[in-house]
């Protein structure tokens, strides 16, 4: 069995600068980290690994100071680090890099399943899992939380709005993880040997990618601004007789949209 | 604040126990405390980061370590809770027997097995026999293939929650201390019951409990060693033990020395944060002299049991005795620095400070050490 955990590198919270011109994150500024929800897609796959044996594979796109990051996932449980890397994939959006992941993803083949962390905390889209499907033209499941093989069809429990629901699927398939459950700390006897382990790296050219179809020009939307939401507290001080109050206080609830009726 | 150069090795040990300090200990030590209960989350996670075969030898899956690095995982933990560290030392107290004393059909049983996080205890200390160790009243009686155990142990870590326990126990009570042996009885051993869990002044994430041993019946393959080798196992593994008790302290030490001085740094009183009246802040240093002072007492001890373990008892004694009246001496000073804060249970410094107390007390008491110390200086001065 062959999985495949994409990983995200993100900008570490509270490290992170914008391009002025292009209004997108300035990763190379940030210190990096680990997308979290992507470490459940991870964990996920580690309990398939225990319950029926694989080949767990981490692939990330992103620049080389992310690798490090791969080393993490080894000492995580990965047996296999993949970088994709090239300046010409700089700036894509999610169309973009789920083309970028799926030439990875071709090149990784033959897979059983590829798992996703839900969303990434810096776009928060949840769009790469299913798009990266579409490019590969297989099956996608979103926000799954449990995965069982029975007699070579795999079921998913997964969350639907708000009901569960079981999905019968057959492999290979691309899947996106809701973050839920347990994660646990690196091993340190992986962490140790993680020193010794090179990832490999392979480059838009080894991928075969269509430069038309990476980095910005592949990327159909563009970023208008960046911002951080301001919020303003408006303050207003109602006095008189308290029937009177009370309709003004009433309808100006109305006028904002926060009581309905009249 | 001193420079202990540890190895790369160290390094990425110490950042891997602080990290779940952070993220599986800090976070719920106070309502652990409160509800006196005991999480194994904290428990797993040192087991998925492989640290509960840290000193398991690597042909059974651990990763063949010695004290020292035992020591470092030790305090570091502490540091977040000294309740979840004892659970986690326990387990070595009782694994220690096994690593110096089991056969390879015991090793190969056993340390595999606590190396993928099944937890340990020791059983030493009876209602008669606490500093007295040698007044152990409980029997283990030959009866052909197997050994029938009757007595009880008291105040023993991890009762009830380790799957295996190292029970010393008489075999020859003419002998007294050298008709004494070491057993490995197993949870679910027929005629094992384990007692009340008791209620704990501090260290109160941890587990306590009696055990009760009514005809017990083991196979002979548990004894470890021979027959009448019980007292030397449990001076032995004890020496292991002291050493890693002072680390807790030098851990618990340095996280309430944090905690008091985030606070002295950052409470205003009189125009200025408190630290800058000369009471506290040589209150500090005083601190952190002692911290330094216990904690190169600690790693010199740990290194000289990696290295030479023969001449270890009189240096294991002395580590544990300093660095736990020190712990005391720092979390009191702690909660008096922090005033109504220190004693308020919202704050982390009054927990340190009854979690302290326990540690001149167990693994033998400060007094028992001085005891040690004193007979070992006469050896070694013939």
């Amino acid at each position: 069995m062959h999985l495949i955990v994409c990983l995200k590198p993100v900008p570490k919270p509270g490290t992170v600068k914008v391009d002025p011109k292009t209004h997108t994150l300035k990763r190379e500024s940030a210190d990096l980290i680990l997308n979290p929800p992507d470490r459940y897609a991870l964990e996920l796959a580690l309990g398939l690994k225990e319950k029926y044996g694989a080949k767990i594979t981490a692939l990330m796109m992103g620049p080389p100071n992310a690798a490090p990051l791969l080393k993490e996932a080894y000492a995580l449980g990965a047996d296999q680090l993949v970088l994709l890397s090239d300046r010409i994939f700089a700036g894509s959006d999610t169309l973009a890099t789920s083309y970028i992941l799926a030439q990875g993803l071709q090149k990784l083949s033959p897979f059983d399943l590829v798992l996703m962390g839900k969303a990434s905390i810096d776009g928060e889209t949840a769009q790469v899992g299913p798009e990266t499907a579409a490019w590969l033209g297989l099956p996608s499941l979103t926000q799954v939380k449990s995965l069982v093989l029975e007699q070579g069809r795999w079921v998913a429990r997964r969350v639907f709005e708000r009901i569960e629901e079981e999905v019968e699927f057959r492999a290979p398939a691309v899947l996106t993880v809701e973050p839920e459950g347990e994660l646990w700390p690196p091993s340190l006897k992986r962490w140790l040997a993680s020193r010794e382990i090179k990832e490999k790296v392979f480059s838009a050219e080894d991928l075969g990618c269509n430069p038309e179809l990476c980095g910005l020009s592949g990327s159909p939307t563009q970023v208008l601004e960046v911002f951080s939401p301001t919020y303003e507290g408006e303050r207003e001080v109602l006095s008189g007789p308290p029937e009177e109050v009370v309709d003004r206080l009433v309808s100006l609830l109305q006028e904002r949209g926060l009581l309905k009726g009249g | 604040m001193l420079q202990h150069f540890w190895t790369e090795e160290e390094k990425l040990l110490i950042e891997l126990v602080e990290r779940i300090g952070k993220e599986y200990v800090e976070p719920y030590a106070r309502q652990w405390d409160e509800e006196e209960v005991y999480d194994p989350r904290p428990l797993k996670a040192l087991a998925r980061a492989d640290l509960m075969g840290l000193v398991i030898p690597k042909e059974y899956g651990g990763l063949g370590w010695g004290v020292k690095a035992l020591c470092l995982a030790v305090e570091h933990l502490s540091k977040y809770c000294a309740g979840v560290a004892t659970t986690y030392a326990a387990t070595f107290l009782g694994a220690y027997p096994i690593i110096l004393f089991g056969s390879p059909e015991q090793k190969a049983r056993y340390l595999p097995e606590i190396a993928k996080g099944r937890l340990c205890a020791f059983a030493l200390t009876e209602p008669q026999a606490g500093s007295d160790a040698a007044a152990i009243q409980t029997r283990a009686q030959k009866e052909g293939d197997y050994y029938i155990l009757n007595g009880i142990k008291q105040w023993i870590t991890n009762g009830g929650i380790a799957d295996y326990y190292v029970i010393i126990a008489l075999t020859d009570p003419k002998k007294g201390a050298r008709g004494a042996s070491a057993f490995v009885v197993e949870r679910g051993d027929p005629g094992l019951a384990v007692g009340k869990k008791e209620k704990k002044m501090g260290l109160r994430a941890s587990v306590t409990t009696e055990l009760f041993f009514t005809n017990c019946r083991i196979p002979r393959e548990r004894l470890l060693g021979r027959e009448g080798l019980g007292f030397i196992l449990a001076m032995k593994t004890l020496d292991y033990a002291r050493v890693g008790a002072g680390a807790q302290a030098v851990g618990l030490a340095q996280g309430a020395m944090e905690v008091a001085l985030r606070h002295a740094r950052h409470r205003i009183q009189f125009g200025q944060p408190i630290y800058h009246f000369q009471a506290v802040s040589h209150t500090f240093a005083e601190m952190a002299m002692r911290i330094e002072a216990a904690r190169a007492l600690v790693y010199q001890c740990a290194q000289a049991l990696d290295k030479a373990p023969k001449e270890s008892a009189g240096p294991s004694a002395m580590a544990k005795a300093f660095a736990t009246d020190v712990a005391m001496w720092v979390t009191e000073r702690a909660v008096q620095m922090m005033g109504g804060y220190g004693y308020m249970r919202d704050f982390p410094a009054e927990k340190m400070m009854r979690d302290a107390k326990c540690l001149q007390i167990y693994e033998g008491t400060n007094e028992i050490q001085r005891n040690v110390i004193a007979r070992e200086l006469l050896k070694y001065y013939r």
